[in-house]
Protein backbone atom coordinates (compact mmCIF):
# COMPACT_ATOMS: atom_id res chain seq x y z
CA UNK A 1 0.00 0.00 0.00
CA UNK A 2 1.46 3.05 -0.79
CA UNK A 3 1.58 5.12 2.27
CA UNK A 4 1.33 8.65 0.87
CA UNK A 5 -1.74 8.58 -1.12
CA UNK A 6 -5.02 9.39 0.71
CA UNK A 7 -8.14 6.55 0.84
CA UNK A 8 -9.74 8.93 -2.07
CA UNK A 9 -7.06 8.55 -3.82
CA UNK A 10 -6.15 5.21 -3.98
CA UNK A 11 -9.80 4.31 -4.48
CA UNK A 12 -9.64 6.08 -7.37
CA UNK A 13 -6.58 4.79 -8.68
CA UNK A 14 -7.94 0.80 -8.29
CA UNK A 15 -10.99 1.76 -10.89
CA UNK A 16 -8.18 3.27 -13.40
CA UNK A 17 -6.95 -0.26 -12.89
CA UNK A 18 -9.75 -1.60 -13.62
CA UNK A 19 -10.24 0.60 -16.87
CA UNK A 20 -6.51 0.06 -18.35
CA UNK A 21 -6.81 -3.76 -17.71
CA UNK A 22 -10.46 -3.81 -19.20
CA UNK A 23 -8.90 -1.54 -22.03
CA UNK A 24 -5.98 -3.69 -22.83
CA UNK A 25 -8.20 -6.76 -22.88
CA UNK A 26 -10.52 -5.77 -25.56
CA UNK A 27 -7.46 -4.55 -27.83
CA UNK A 28 -6.33 -7.64 -27.48
CA UNK A 29 -9.31 -9.47 -28.43
CA UNK A 30 -9.76 -7.12 -31.29
CA UNK A 31 -6.06 -7.45 -32.67
CA UNK A 32 -6.83 -11.50 -32.30
CA UNK A 33 -9.71 -11.28 -34.52
CA UNK A 34 -7.72 -9.11 -36.94
CA UNK A 35 -5.27 -11.56 -37.36
CA UNK A 36 -7.97 -14.82 -37.79
CA UNK A 37 -9.84 -12.41 -40.40
CA UNK A 38 -12.97 -12.05 -38.40
CA UNK A 39 -12.71 -7.65 -38.68
CA UNK A 40 -11.55 -6.13 -41.44
CA UNK A 41 -9.43 -7.11 -44.58
CA UNK A 42 -8.08 -10.71 -44.62
CA UNK A 43 -4.19 -10.60 -43.24
CA UNK A 44 -4.17 -14.20 -43.16
CA UNK A 45 -1.72 -14.50 -46.24
CA UNK A 46 0.71 -11.81 -44.74
CA UNK A 47 3.41 -14.09 -42.07
CA UNK A 48 4.65 -10.51 -41.55
CA UNK A 49 1.11 -8.92 -40.10
CA UNK A 50 0.55 -12.38 -37.98
CA UNK A 51 4.13 -11.95 -36.24
CA UNK A 52 3.27 -8.82 -35.22
CA UNK A 53 0.13 -9.43 -34.36
CA UNK A 54 1.50 -12.49 -31.89
CA UNK A 55 4.38 -10.55 -30.65
CA UNK A 56 1.54 -7.62 -29.60
CA UNK A 57 -0.11 -10.10 -27.90
CA UNK A 58 2.47 -11.61 -25.76
CA UNK A 59 3.28 -7.67 -25.07
CA UNK A 60 0.07 -6.86 -23.76
CA UNK A 61 -0.64 -9.93 -21.85
CA UNK A 62 2.93 -9.70 -20.08
CA UNK A 63 1.87 -5.49 -19.65
CA UNK A 64 -0.83 -6.88 -17.64
CA UNK A 65 0.91 -9.54 -15.77
CA UNK A 66 3.42 -6.26 -14.25
CA UNK A 67 0.24 -4.07 -14.14
CA UNK A 68 -1.11 -6.92 -11.76
CA UNK A 69 2.12 -7.83 -10.16
CA UNK A 70 2.89 -4.21 -9.19
CA UNK A 71 -0.46 -2.67 -8.39
CA UNK A 72 -2.78 -4.83 -7.54
CA UNK A 73 -0.34 -7.17 -5.52
CA UNK A 74 1.71 -4.26 -4.91
CA UNK A 75 4.63 -5.40 -5.49
CA UNK A 76 5.76 -1.82 -6.03
CA UNK A 77 5.91 -0.79 -2.78
CA UNK A 78 7.79 -3.96 -1.30
CA UNK A 79 11.31 -3.68 -0.52
CA UNK A 80 13.36 -4.09 -3.19
CA UNK A 81 15.14 -7.40 -2.36
CA UNK A 82 11.63 -9.07 -1.53
CA UNK A 83 10.50 -7.96 -5.46
CA UNK A 84 13.97 -9.65 -6.96
CA UNK A 85 13.95 -12.71 -4.72
CA UNK A 86 10.41 -13.43 -6.38
CA UNK A 87 11.13 -12.21 -9.87
CA UNK A 88 14.53 -12.84 -10.59
CA UNK A 89 13.87 -16.32 -10.95
CA UNK A 90 11.50 -16.27 -13.47
CA UNK A 91 13.94 -15.55 -15.72
CA UNK A 92 15.16 -19.21 -15.62
CA UNK A 93 11.73 -19.51 -17.77
CA UNK A 94 13.35 -17.57 -20.49
CA UNK A 95 15.57 -20.72 -20.80
CA UNK A 96 13.01 -23.55 -20.79
CA UNK A 97 11.12 -21.01 -23.24
CA UNK A 98 14.37 -21.38 -25.52
CA UNK A 99 14.89 -24.95 -25.47
CA UNK A 100 11.34 -26.52 -25.18
CA UNK A 101 10.21 -24.46 -28.29
CA UNK A 102 12.95 -25.06 -30.47
CA UNK A 103 12.65 -29.28 -29.44
CA UNK A 104 9.05 -29.21 -30.11
CA UNK A 105 9.67 -27.35 -33.71
CA UNK A 106 13.01 -29.77 -34.61
CA UNK A 107 10.19 -32.75 -33.26
CA UNK A 108 7.87 -31.37 -36.70
CA UNK A 109 10.57 -30.87 -38.63
CA UNK A 110 11.63 -35.08 -38.25
CA UNK A 111 8.13 -35.45 -38.92
CA UNK A 112 8.35 -33.76 -42.59
CA UNK A 113 11.50 -35.36 -43.10
CA UNK A 114 9.64 -38.93 -42.76
CA UNK A 115 7.03 -38.39 -44.70
CA UNK A 116 8.98 -37.15 -47.50
CA UNK A 117 10.70 -40.36 -47.22
CA UNK A 118 7.93 -42.10 -47.28
CA UNK A 119 6.78 -40.69 -50.70
CA UNK A 120 10.00 -41.25 -52.20
CA UNK A 121 9.97 -44.65 -51.33
CA UNK A 122 6.45 -46.12 -50.19
CA UNK A 123 7.80 -49.72 -49.15
CA UNK A 124 9.22 -47.36 -46.19
CA UNK A 125 11.55 -49.80 -43.42
CA UNK A 126 10.66 -50.25 -40.12
CA UNK A 127 13.57 -48.66 -39.38
CA UNK A 128 12.00 -44.97 -40.61
CA UNK A 129 8.96 -45.98 -38.88
CA UNK A 130 10.57 -45.62 -35.45
CA UNK A 131 11.34 -42.35 -35.36
CA UNK A 132 7.78 -41.90 -34.27
CA UNK A 133 5.90 -42.11 -31.05
CA UNK A 134 2.63 -45.19 -31.63
CA UNK A 135 0.34 -42.29 -30.98
CA UNK A 136 2.06 -39.90 -33.52
CA UNK A 137 0.65 -42.03 -36.46
CA UNK A 138 -2.12 -40.28 -37.16
CA UNK A 139 0.14 -37.16 -37.87
CA UNK A 140 1.89 -38.89 -40.93
CA UNK A 141 -2.09 -40.14 -42.46
CA UNK B 1 9.63 -5.96 20.38
CA UNK B 2 6.99 -4.67 17.64
CA UNK B 3 6.87 -1.45 18.51
CA UNK B 4 10.76 -0.35 16.88
CA UNK B 5 10.44 -3.05 14.46
CA UNK B 6 9.03 -0.64 11.79
CA UNK B 7 11.48 2.35 12.27
CA UNK B 8 14.47 -0.11 12.59
CA UNK B 9 16.75 -0.14 8.89
CA UNK B 10 17.68 -3.50 7.57
CA UNK B 11 21.36 -2.41 8.28
CA UNK B 12 20.62 -0.94 11.44
CA UNK B 13 19.61 -4.82 12.66
CA UNK B 14 22.73 -5.91 14.01
CA UNK B 15 23.53 -3.36 16.29
CA UNK B 16 20.37 -3.76 17.81
CA UNK B 17 20.37 -7.61 18.40
CA UNK B 18 21.60 -10.68 16.18
CA UNK B 19 19.50 -11.82 13.32
CA UNK B 20 19.61 -15.18 14.99
CA UNK B 21 17.15 -13.74 17.88
CA UNK B 22 14.48 -13.09 15.90
CA UNK B 23 12.11 -10.46 16.04
CA UNK B 24 13.02 -8.63 12.81
CA UNK B 25 11.16 -9.25 9.36
CA UNK B 26 13.28 -10.06 6.39
CA UNK B 27 12.21 -7.98 3.29
CA UNK B 28 9.96 -5.75 5.84
CA UNK B 29 7.31 -7.87 5.40
CA UNK B 30 5.61 -10.72 7.59
CA UNK B 31 6.19 -14.35 7.91
CA UNK B 32 2.95 -14.98 6.14
CA UNK B 33 3.05 -12.62 3.18
CA UNK B 34 6.44 -13.68 2.12
CA UNK B 35 5.67 -17.50 2.15
CA UNK B 36 2.72 -16.69 0.19
CA UNK B 37 4.81 -14.99 -2.46
CA UNK B 38 7.18 -17.71 -2.62
CA UNK B 39 4.20 -20.33 -2.62
CA UNK B 40 2.84 -18.04 -5.68
CA UNK B 41 6.49 -18.40 -7.41
CA UNK B 42 6.32 -21.87 -7.13
CA UNK B 43 3.06 -22.14 -8.53
CA UNK B 44 4.28 -19.89 -11.13
CA UNK B 45 6.60 -22.46 -11.92
CA UNK B 46 3.99 -25.28 -12.15
CA UNK B 47 1.52 -23.23 -14.28
CA UNK B 48 4.79 -22.18 -16.74
CA UNK B 49 5.81 -25.97 -16.88
CA UNK B 50 2.17 -26.65 -18.37
CA UNK B 51 1.97 -23.58 -20.66
CA UNK B 52 5.33 -24.45 -22.02
CA UNK B 53 4.50 -28.23 -23.05
CA UNK B 54 1.43 -26.42 -24.62
CA UNK B 55 3.62 -24.33 -26.77
CA UNK B 56 6.31 -27.14 -27.84
CA UNK B 57 3.56 -29.62 -28.86
CA UNK B 58 1.71 -27.28 -30.86
CA UNK B 59 4.86 -25.84 -32.19
CA UNK B 60 5.66 -29.71 -32.96
CA UNK B 61 2.12 -30.23 -34.82
CA UNK B 62 1.99 -29.93 -38.67
CA UNK B 63 -1.74 -28.19 -37.77
CA UNK B 64 -3.23 -27.00 -34.83
CA UNK B 65 -7.25 -26.39 -33.82
CA UNK B 66 -7.78 -22.57 -34.27
CA UNK B 67 -8.94 -21.36 -31.40
CA UNK B 68 -11.64 -19.09 -32.96
CA UNK B 69 -13.29 -21.53 -34.51
CA UNK B 70 -13.12 -23.72 -31.07
CA UNK B 71 -14.48 -21.12 -29.14
CA UNK B 72 -17.46 -19.78 -30.65
CA UNK B 73 -20.37 -20.84 -29.27
CA UNK B 74 -21.74 -18.91 -26.44
CA UNK B 75 -24.54 -19.86 -23.95
CA UNK B 76 -28.33 -19.02 -25.03
CA UNK B 77 -28.13 -20.75 -28.62
CA UNK B 78 -25.20 -18.29 -29.69
CA UNK B 79 -23.03 -19.54 -32.47
CA UNK B 80 -20.43 -17.99 -34.65
CA UNK B 81 -19.24 -15.72 -31.73
CA UNK B 82 -15.64 -16.09 -31.44
CA UNK B 83 -13.93 -15.33 -28.25
CA UNK B 84 -16.81 -13.45 -26.92
CA UNK B 85 -17.79 -16.24 -24.15
CA UNK B 86 -14.32 -16.36 -23.06
CA UNK B 87 -13.78 -12.41 -23.13
CA UNK B 88 -17.02 -12.10 -20.94
CA UNK B 89 -15.42 -14.97 -18.27
CA UNK B 90 -11.76 -12.64 -18.72
CA UNK B 91 -13.74 -9.41 -17.46
CA UNK B 92 -15.31 -11.68 -14.24
CA UNK B 93 -11.89 -12.14 -13.45
CA UNK B 94 -10.58 -8.98 -13.85
CA UNK B 95 -12.93 -7.55 -12.15
CA UNK B 96 -12.83 -9.45 -8.86
CA UNK B 97 -9.66 -8.72 -8.62
CA UNK B 98 -10.24 -5.39 -8.71
CA UNK B 99 -12.93 -5.39 -5.94
CA UNK B 100 -10.45 -7.88 -3.77
CA UNK B 101 -7.63 -4.70 -4.19
CA UNK B 102 -11.27 -2.43 -2.89
CA UNK B 103 -11.51 -5.59 0.22
CA UNK B 104 -7.71 -5.29 0.87
CA UNK B 105 -8.18 -1.17 1.45
CA UNK B 106 -11.25 -1.27 3.74
CA UNK B 107 -9.10 -3.90 5.86
CA UNK B 108 -6.01 -1.25 5.58
CA UNK B 109 -8.93 1.06 7.16
CA UNK B 110 -10.29 -1.53 9.99
CA UNK B 111 -13.39 -1.23 8.33
CA UNK B 112 -15.29 -4.50 8.32
CA UNK B 113 -18.37 -3.83 7.00
CA UNK B 114 -16.39 -2.64 3.93
CA UNK B 115 -14.18 -5.64 3.60
CA UNK B 116 -17.23 -7.92 4.10
CA UNK B 117 -18.93 -6.46 1.00
CA UNK B 118 -16.28 -6.49 -1.21
CA UNK B 119 -14.84 -9.70 -0.62
CA UNK B 120 -18.80 -10.73 -1.28
CA UNK B 121 -18.80 -9.02 -4.50
CA UNK B 122 -15.08 -11.34 -4.87
CA UNK B 123 -16.43 -14.11 -4.63
CA UNK B 124 -19.78 -13.97 -6.54
CA UNK B 125 -17.21 -12.78 -9.61
CA UNK B 126 -15.25 -16.31 -8.88
CA UNK B 127 -18.77 -18.21 -8.79
CA UNK B 128 -19.37 -16.72 -12.09
CA UNK B 129 -16.02 -17.19 -13.09
CA UNK B 130 -16.15 -21.53 -12.61
CA UNK B 131 -20.00 -21.51 -13.70
CA UNK B 132 -19.00 -20.00 -17.13
CA UNK B 133 -15.59 -22.69 -17.52
CA UNK B 134 -18.45 -25.74 -16.14
CA UNK B 135 -20.72 -24.16 -19.10
CA UNK B 136 -17.47 -23.86 -21.59
CA UNK B 137 -16.63 -27.78 -20.81
CA UNK B 138 -19.67 -29.39 -21.09
CA UNK B 139 -20.49 -27.20 -24.25
CA UNK B 140 -17.04 -29.29 -25.40
CA UNK B 141 -17.49 -32.41 -24.00
CA UNK B 142 -21.44 -33.09 -24.52
CA UNK B 143 -22.25 -31.08 -27.58
CA UNK B 144 -18.71 -31.03 -29.70
CA UNK B 145 -17.82 -34.66 -27.91
CA UNK B 146 -14.15 -33.45 -27.33
CA UNK B 147 -12.00 -35.37 -24.40
CA UNK B 148 -8.96 -36.15 -23.04
CA UNK B 149 -7.70 -38.67 -25.89
CA UNK B 150 -9.99 -37.53 -28.40
CA UNK B 151 -9.82 -34.31 -30.33
CA UNK B 152 -12.56 -33.77 -33.28
CA UNK B 153 -11.02 -30.50 -34.34
CA UNK B 154 -9.13 -31.30 -37.30
CA UNK B 155 -7.44 -28.35 -39.64
CA UNK B 156 -7.18 -28.95 -43.35
CA UNK B 157 -3.61 -28.48 -44.67
CA UNK B 158 -4.93 -28.64 -48.34
CA UNK B 159 -7.05 -26.94 -50.97
CA UNK B 160 -9.94 -28.65 -52.49
CA UNK B 161 -13.59 -29.14 -52.55
CA UNK B 162 -16.10 -31.75 -50.46
CA UNK B 163 -17.84 -34.30 -51.97
CA UNK B 164 -21.77 -33.93 -52.37
CA UNK B 165 -24.15 -36.58 -51.01
CA UNK B 166 -24.35 -37.81 -54.83
CA UNK B 167 -20.21 -38.51 -54.37
CA UNK B 168 -19.41 -35.92 -56.94
CA UNK B 169 -17.20 -32.91 -55.93
CA UNK B 170 -19.83 -30.43 -54.53
CA UNK B 171 -19.81 -26.25 -54.28
CA UNK B 172 -18.70 -26.63 -50.69
CA UNK B 173 -14.76 -25.32 -50.49
CA UNK B 174 -11.63 -27.17 -48.43
CA UNK B 175 -9.18 -24.56 -47.50
CA UNK B 176 -6.25 -24.75 -46.02
CA UNK B 177 -6.03 -23.56 -42.37
CA UNK B 178 -9.45 -23.83 -41.69
CA UNK B 179 -10.59 -25.84 -38.52
CA UNK B 180 -13.36 -28.29 -38.85
CA UNK B 181 -15.64 -30.06 -36.59
CA UNK B 182 -16.42 -34.15 -36.96
CA UNK B 183 -19.99 -34.39 -36.18
CA UNK B 184 -20.69 -37.49 -34.19
CA UNK B 185 -23.55 -38.95 -36.62
CA UNK B 186 -26.53 -41.22 -34.24
CA UNK B 187 -27.17 -45.02 -34.84
CA UNK B 188 -30.20 -46.18 -36.19
CA UNK B 189 -30.36 -49.70 -37.91
CA UNK B 190 -33.52 -49.18 -39.54
CA UNK B 191 -32.45 -46.50 -41.88
CA UNK B 192 -31.51 -47.68 -45.33
CA UNK B 193 -28.61 -46.37 -46.99
CA UNK B 194 -30.47 -44.12 -49.68
CA UNK B 195 -32.23 -42.23 -46.80
CA UNK B 196 -29.23 -41.57 -45.15
CA UNK B 197 -27.65 -40.36 -47.92
CA UNK B 198 -30.76 -37.99 -48.56
CA UNK B 199 -30.73 -36.80 -45.38
CA UNK B 200 -27.16 -35.40 -45.32
CA UNK B 201 -28.38 -33.54 -48.40
CA UNK B 202 -28.70 -30.44 -46.70
CA UNK B 203 -25.80 -30.96 -44.77
CA UNK B 204 -22.93 -27.96 -45.20
CA UNK B 205 -22.78 -26.07 -42.60
CA UNK B 206 -19.70 -26.95 -39.91
CA UNK B 207 -20.58 -24.67 -37.16
CA UNK B 208 -24.28 -26.35 -36.71
CA UNK B 209 -25.03 -28.58 -34.53
CA UNK B 210 -27.68 -30.63 -36.58
CA UNK B 211 -27.65 -34.30 -35.44
CA UNK B 212 -27.57 -36.97 -38.12
CA UNK B 213 -28.23 -40.43 -38.26
CA UNK B 214 -26.43 -43.32 -39.89
CA UNK B 215 -27.34 -47.21 -40.04
CA UNK B 216 -24.16 -48.88 -38.66
CA UNK B 217 -20.75 -47.31 -37.64
CA UNK B 218 -17.19 -48.32 -39.41
CA UNK B 219 -19.07 -47.96 -42.76
CA UNK B 220 -17.64 -46.09 -45.48
CA UNK B 221 -20.62 -43.94 -47.40
CA UNK B 222 -19.22 -43.02 -50.50
CA UNK B 223 -19.27 -39.44 -49.82
CA UNK B 224 -18.05 -40.05 -45.91
CA UNK B 225 -16.78 -42.26 -43.26
CA UNK B 226 -18.41 -42.99 -40.55
CA UNK B 227 -15.89 -44.62 -37.85
CA UNK B 228 -16.26 -46.70 -35.13
CA UNK B 229 -16.93 -44.35 -32.21
CA UNK B 230 -19.41 -42.46 -34.96
CA UNK B 231 -17.74 -39.23 -36.03
CA UNK B 232 -17.54 -38.43 -39.52
CA UNK B 233 -15.85 -38.23 -41.84
CA UNK B 234 -16.45 -35.95 -44.79
CA UNK B 235 -14.48 -36.92 -47.88
CA UNK B 236 -12.82 -33.81 -49.89
CA UNK B 237 -10.78 -34.23 -53.82
CA UNK B 238 -7.54 -32.15 -53.39
CA UNK B 239 -7.47 -29.37 -55.85
CA UNK B 240 -3.71 -27.71 -55.71
CA UNK B 241 -0.66 -29.36 -54.16
CA UNK B 242 1.29 -32.49 -55.23
CA UNK B 243 -1.81 -34.88 -55.50
CA UNK B 244 -4.76 -33.41 -57.57
CA UNK B 245 -7.52 -35.07 -57.79
CA UNK B 246 -6.85 -37.58 -54.85
CA UNK B 247 -9.87 -38.00 -52.49
CA UNK B 248 -8.85 -37.24 -48.85
CA UNK B 249 -10.76 -37.90 -45.70
CA UNK B 250 -11.08 -35.19 -42.52
CA UNK B 251 -9.33 -36.72 -39.59
CA UNK B 252 -9.27 -36.11 -36.09
CA UNK B 253 -7.10 -33.30 -35.08
CA UNK B 254 -3.71 -33.36 -32.49
CA UNK B 255 -4.66 -35.21 -29.89
CA UNK B 256 -2.53 -33.79 -27.44
CA UNK B 257 -5.36 -30.39 -27.60
CA UNK B 258 -8.11 -32.06 -25.21
CA UNK B 259 -5.61 -33.16 -22.46
CA UNK B 260 -3.92 -29.96 -22.89
CA UNK B 261 -7.04 -28.18 -22.64
CA UNK B 262 -8.72 -30.06 -19.81
CA UNK B 263 -5.78 -29.96 -17.92
CA UNK B 264 -4.66 -26.57 -17.58
CA UNK B 265 -8.07 -24.76 -17.70
CA UNK B 266 -8.93 -27.32 -15.06
CA UNK B 267 -6.02 -27.02 -12.92
CA UNK B 268 -6.55 -23.04 -13.03
CA UNK B 269 -10.48 -24.09 -12.55
CA UNK B 270 -9.38 -25.56 -9.26
CA UNK B 271 -6.82 -22.69 -7.91
CA UNK B 272 -10.22 -20.32 -8.75
CA UNK B 273 -12.60 -22.95 -6.51
CA UNK B 274 -10.39 -23.24 -3.93
CA UNK B 275 -9.35 -19.43 -4.33
CA UNK B 276 -13.77 -19.26 -3.59
CA UNK B 277 -13.72 -21.71 -0.48
CA UNK B 278 -10.22 -19.65 1.17
CA UNK B 279 -12.36 -16.32 0.52
CA UNK B 280 -15.27 -17.53 1.85
CA UNK B 281 -13.76 -18.54 4.94
CA UNK B 282 -11.76 -15.60 5.47
CA UNK B 283 -14.71 -13.57 4.46
CA UNK B 284 -16.47 -15.78 7.56
CA UNK B 285 -13.69 -14.42 10.03
CA UNK B 286 -13.54 -10.88 8.96
CA UNK B 287 -17.05 -11.40 9.24
CA UNK B 288 -17.62 -12.70 13.03
CA UNK B 289 -14.68 -9.95 14.01
CA UNK B 290 -12.02 -11.96 13.98
CA UNK B 291 -9.49 -9.27 12.18
CA UNK B 292 -11.14 -6.45 14.01
CA UNK B 293 -9.67 -8.02 17.68
CA UNK B 294 -6.35 -8.65 15.62
CA UNK B 295 -5.97 -5.40 14.65
CA UNK B 296 -3.53 -6.25 12.04
CA UNK B 297 -5.08 -4.47 9.26
CA UNK B 298 -6.47 -7.65 7.77
CA UNK B 299 -3.66 -9.29 6.98
CA UNK B 300 -5.10 -12.83 6.36
CA UNK B 301 -7.42 -10.62 3.85
CA UNK B 302 -4.18 -9.15 2.19
CA UNK B 303 -2.95 -12.82 1.71
CA UNK B 304 -5.78 -14.16 0.30
CA UNK B 305 -5.84 -11.24 -1.84
CA UNK B 306 -2.54 -12.33 -2.86
CA UNK B 307 -3.77 -15.70 -4.42
CA UNK B 308 -7.08 -14.15 -6.04
CA UNK B 309 -4.97 -11.65 -8.10
CA UNK B 310 -1.79 -14.65 -8.91
CA UNK B 311 -5.41 -16.69 -10.02
CA UNK B 312 -5.91 -13.35 -12.61
CA UNK B 313 -2.09 -13.21 -13.38
CA UNK B 314 -2.45 -16.97 -14.52
CA UNK B 315 -5.82 -16.19 -16.43
CA UNK B 316 -3.88 -13.82 -18.70
CA UNK B 317 -1.53 -16.26 -19.89
CA UNK B 318 -4.13 -19.18 -20.53
CA UNK B 319 -6.06 -16.60 -22.29
CA UNK B 320 -3.49 -15.58 -24.35
CA UNK B 321 -2.17 -18.94 -24.87
CA UNK B 322 -5.78 -20.94 -25.24
CA UNK B 323 -7.60 -18.28 -27.04
CA UNK B 324 -5.81 -15.09 -28.22
CA UNK B 325 -2.72 -16.42 -30.37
Amino acid sequence: MAGHKTYEESIKDVYKGLALLGAVTLVEVFISLLGKGHIGIDVSDYKVVLWIIALALIGLSLYKAYFIIYEFMHMGYEVRGLAMSVLLPILLLVWALIAFFQEGNSWKERREDVKKREQVDPNATPAQESFLLPEDTYLLS
Amino acid sequence: MAEHDTTVMEHDVHHEQGAWDGGTEPFKASYGKLMMWYFLLSDAFTFSGFLIAYGSLRFSSPTWPVPDFVFSTAPFGLHGAPLIFVTFMSFLLIISSVTMVRAVQEGHRENKRGVVFWMLLTVLGGIGFLGCQAWEWNNLIATEHMSVTRNPFGTHTEEGVYLGPDGKAGEEAVEPGKTYLLHKADLDPSLTDTEVIASFSGHGDDEGHASHAVNAYDKDYGFMYVDEGGFIHRKFVVKEGENPGEIMMEDYGPKAFGALFFGITGFHGFHVLSGVAFLLIILINAGSGVYAARKNGYEMVEKIGLYWHFVDLVWVFVFLAFYLL
